[in-house]
């Protein structure tokens, strides 16, 4: 099978379009985050508190949000994620000394509000060891009792149980621990009168000081920016400085966009979709660096082809791999979208986006920015008129046939 | 050529089985492979649930500690060699930041003793410098490199309780280790695998467990003001005011002690939690020789006089001394038994030299950890599925070639990690994920370009040659262009960035490997024999 052959599309003719709809794109992004005051920062970046309370049935964001509101200083933001009957509830931190106190007010407000425990500790939200204690002495009571090593296997058993498939956390009630290796009619028995099942599992918390929020950002933004200057440092070098400065904008287009989509829909930037910027700047550059490779290859063998022309020959000549691969990597990228869960959402959204923008702005972005480069220094060169190519790698004129594959 | 081939497939072979042994070992039965699997690959705290805590050393609190001790000393050493000052007092710095600038004013020194003051200082307290405000008032700034291992200090030894903390504890597989690139930082990571409730580890974690045993002057008092006011307004010497922990229901409670407590919690030689009247619990101590000794001394000549039990700079208990006590003491006024066990382990690890601020928390619950790990997986398998599907389409043979060189490249990968102990994390597995794209990229330039090659004629053997030796510059300048981002994600990243970055660039580095190497290996295998002629399904 083959998607493409000999093509001869005129890319370069028709790249207005798709210039203008990257300026677009752009200026709805910067005016998205002009109007909302910058990005929407995860608490990663701002400190905060975060907690991802999966329910049995999800009860109104509105209650959620007065309940805590009401013992929180901070504001309250209440998400459900889509599909699931899971909220992520979350506030801000104003300092680190309040870490831990305002940690605590959350986890009681939920139980006061959702909990119906009377009292009892709530088997959904508690941990091997305090399960362990809890049912030491009872257990003695009801003549079921077991020496310290059982207690720990049980306890560790029941709450193997909770977490794994299929209840993931929230189990439909005490009776169906039953089928628990050692939990017998009596150990059972003792469960439902020493521990109560609230409606809700606290699945995740994440809490971050103000303080590590700015140091992790200023990182974020370091490494991003580094990372850019070490890959046009690299392609300079392997080509013309100019073609590291065309791929490194065309990146920094993708990123931008990639920023701005983030902030038009809304969606917070956290650690991990920092990991998914770098990573599709790293795509993009890949595909960027495929088409200038070609560039090269072509300026040895078509000297006296216009530049324009062997710039759009040469994206002709690698389009089937661009659309094959940037297609299966779209595809991986949809998967990890759809199936990869809430923790990954905001990195696979991020690439799902970049992937697509990433493609396109090799072809419509870089490598105009070349031709428009290479234009300009021949006008503006001391031969005008002669249609003179510069190689780059004129100087080492056979190098890339003397290479052979790793042997 | 054949004998060239089978080099190669020996260093393929060895190399796949290297890693399988490294995933696996060489099981005997089914529950070891399992085992080995568990145990050699291991899961991050966001997969296998845990919690993740960064706590801020306070450094300050130790500089403060170490002036107040000189200033006791150097009293004590003037006031032997008879020079008289209005009085020494020291700053008292807030943050971590301005914890070296702390400082030992003394006014009011006789000018013919300022020659005596230098001296002592010169000759005993070398980690200050005495520097001149005017002719009578001094003060004393501590010397930048003792203040600097001042603050290494504090960390190694803050580092070394929570760690016996944790580890008394039982936790298995816990690591305590310093975050931030200097020492400035002052941070401190701790990991804590399968803990999902935190909060009475944070607690024990926190605790500055300072034991002090103080000789009681006065007291109770109601208000500090009380207290001074017995005394005209200004305390006797060597003595301070000291609060009672109450609860709810008591009373605010002050006692004049004084200023050196008799016994610390570094004379303690065992503490353990048991019942005591009433089936209360508490918990009690034991003294080594050397304080038993003193303490013996101290209590035999105050009968009838009160003994201040303080934690943390607060009272516990002031009770009567009734007659001479040698090596132990108790404190009561636990609330529960895991209360007073708390007390005792926190004793038994001595004492934080500084207090310690929590910077984050980090707890994943097992069920999330489960649920994350099983979403990572099929959307993996999905994407895999996917990309294997449409290579066989679109490259039918090749497809296969392209197929094998994928599930390699994943062996290799995950035997590495396994070799480099390396944590699989949740952006680790997003990693994986993005792997399979970039692996499939290397595969699909190189077909292209035996497509292209063959389309110009060349034969078979020609085109593969070809293809292999024009797609591979290419392939070199995007891994590299890539592991160089890798880098410095891993370098200025943190936690699971840098999981990230390290699945993504041994990934690569494998990819070169199985790509290149081991597609070129496969083609040529399938040509190798035949005629000049001979066709490739591609």
């Amino acid at each position: 099978m083959e998607l493409f052959k000999n093509t001869n599309f005129d890319f370069l003719g028709k790249k207005w379009p798709f210039i203008i709809a990257s300026a677009v794109l752009t200026v709805a992004g910067l005016a998205s985050l002009v109007m909302k005051g910058g990005p929407k920062y995860g608490i990663d970046f701002r400190g905060g508190v975060n907690m991802y309370v999966k329910f049995a049935q999800a009860p109104p964001l509105d209650k959620v949000r007065s309940a805590l509101a009401a013992k929180v200083a901070g504001e309250i933001t209440v998400v459900e994620i889509p599909g699931t009957q899971e909220l992520i509830i979350g506030t801000e931190l104003k300092s680190e000394k309040e870490l831990d106190s305002v940690r605590r007010t959350m986890v009681d407000v939920l139980g006061a509000t959702f909990g119906q425990t009377a009292g009892k500790p709530d088997l959904h939200n508690t941990g091997a060891q305090a399960l362990a204690d809890k049912l030491r002495d009872p257990l003695g009571r009801a003549g079921a009792g077991l020496n310290e090593q059982q207690l720990q296997d049980l306890a560790k058993a029941v709450l193997a149980f909770r977490d794994g498939a299929p209840n993931f956390g929230l189990i439909p009630g005490i009776d169906s621990l039953s089928s628990v290796p050692g939990v017998t009619p009596a150990v059972l028995n003792v469960l439902k009168q020493e521990v109560a099942l609230s409606p809700f599992a606290i699945r995740n918390i994440e809490i971050v000081g103000p303080k590590v929020g700015n140091e992790l950002r200023n990182q974020a933004i370091l490494a991003t920016l580094y990372a850019l200057a070490g890959m046009l440092v690299y392609i300079a070098f392997r080509f013309e400085w100019i073609y590291g400065a065309a791929a490194v904008l065309a990146v920094f287009h993708d990123v931008v966009i990639t920023i701005g989509l983030f902030s038009i829909f809304d969606k917070e930037i956290s650690l991990t979709v920092i990991a998914a910027v770098l990573t599709l700047v790293g795509f993009s550059m890949n595909d960027t660096i495929v088409v200038f490779d070609r560039i090269r290859e072509n300026l040895k063998l078509m000297r006296r082809e216009a530049f324009e022309n062997l710039v759009n020959l040469s994206i002709n000549q690698t389009l089937s791999r661009t659309v094959l691969t940037s297609g299966l990597t779209f595809l991986t990228a949809v998967a990890l979208w759809l199936f990869g869960g809430p923790v990954l959402n905001g990195f696979s959204f991020c690439l799902v986006a970049g992937i697509i923008v990433g493609t396109y702005s090799s072809i419509f972005i870089a490598s105009p920015i070349l031709i428009w480069w290479k234009n300009k220094m021949e006008t503006g060169g001391k031969t005008p008129g002669a249609p003179v190519v510069t190689a780059p790698a004129d100087k080492k004129p056979g190098r890339r046939e003397s290479v052979k594959a790793a042997k | 050529m054949r004998k060239n081939l089978r080099w190669k497939a020996i260093v393929i072979a060895a190399t796949v089985l290297l890693s399988i042994y490294g995933m696996i070992g060489i099981p005997k039965s089914k529950d070891e492979l399992v085992a080995n699997w568990r145990n050699n690959m291991k899961l991050g705290l966001d997969l296998r649930g845990g919690s993740h805590l960064v706590l801020q050393v306070q450094v300050q609190d130790a500089f403060k500690a170490e002036a107040d001790t000189d200033i006791e000393r150097l009293k004590e050493d003037l006031n032997k060699q008879n020079v008289r000052f209005d009085s020494m007092e020291r700053n008292d710095p807030q943050t971590l930041e301005d914890a070296g600038k702390i400082e030992i004013t003394i006014k009011g020194v006789p000018t013919d003793k300022v020659s005596a003051l230098r001296t002592t200082i010169n000759d005993n307290y070398d980690s200050w410098n005495l520097v001149a405000i005017n002719s009578q008032d001094y003060k004393l700034t501590m010397k930048q490199t003792k203040a600097l291992d001042l603050r290494r200090d504090t960390l190694a030894r803050s580092m070394n309780t929570i760690e016996g903390r944790i580890n008394n504890l039982g936790l298995a597989e816990s690591a305590v280790q310093q975050r931030g690139r200097s020492d400035a930082e002052s941070e401190l990571l701790v990991q804590l695998p399968g803990v999902d409730d935190p909060a009475r580890i944070k607690q024990i974690i926190g605790t500055a467990a300072m034991l002090e045993l103080y000789e009681v002057k006065d007291g109770p008092f109601g208000t500090q003001e009380q207290a001074r006011l017995n005394y005209g307004g200004v305390l006797p010497l060597n003595s301070k005011l000291m609060k009672q922990a109450q609860r709810a229901d008591q009373a605010e409670a002050w006692f004049v002690v004084a200023r050196t407590p008799v016994v610390t919690g570094r004379d303690l030689r065992n503490s353990r939690p048991q019942q005591g009247e009433f089936g209360k619990w508490e918990t009690s101590f034991t003294l080594n020789q050397d304080a038993a000794r003193r303490f013996e001394r101290f209590t035999e000549s105050h009968i009838g006089k009160k003994l201040a039990i303080a934690l943390d700079n607060n009272i516990r208990s002031a009770p009567v001394i009734q007659n001479a006590i040698s090596d132990s003491g108790r404190i009561t006024g636990a609330n529960d038994q895991q209360e007073a066990s708390d007390l005792a382990l926190v004793l038994r690890s001595g004492s934080l030299p500084a207090s310690i601020v929590y910077m984050e928390e980090r707890t994943v619950g097992p069920s999330l950890g489960a649920d994350s790990i099983r979403q990572g997986i099929l959307s993996g398998v999905v994407g895999l599925v996917l990309v294997v599907i449409s290579m066989l389409l679109y490259y039918r043979k090749a497809g296969i070639n392209a197929t094998v060189a994928l599930v390699l490249n994943g062996v290799l990968l995950l035997g590495v990690l396994a070799y480099f102990g390396a944590v699989l994390t949740l952006p680790g597995i997003a990693g994986i994920v993005l792997l399979i794209g970039m692996a499939v990229d290397s595969n699909v330039l190189i077909f292209e370009r035996i497509r292209e090659e063959l389309a110009a004629g060349k034969s078979a053997l020609a085109a593969v040659e070809a293809g292999f030796s024009k797609a591979f510059l290419t392939i070199i300048d995007t891994h590299v262009t890539t592991v160089v981002s890798c880098a410095f994600l891993f370098i200025f990243g943190t936690g699971p960035v840098k999981g990230f970055a390290v699945t993504l660039v041994v990934g690569l580095i494998a990819n070169v490997f199985t790509s290149v190497f081991i597609s070129k290996f496969i083609f040529d295998w399938e040509l190798a024999g035949k005629q000049q002629v001979a066709t490739l399904s591609i």
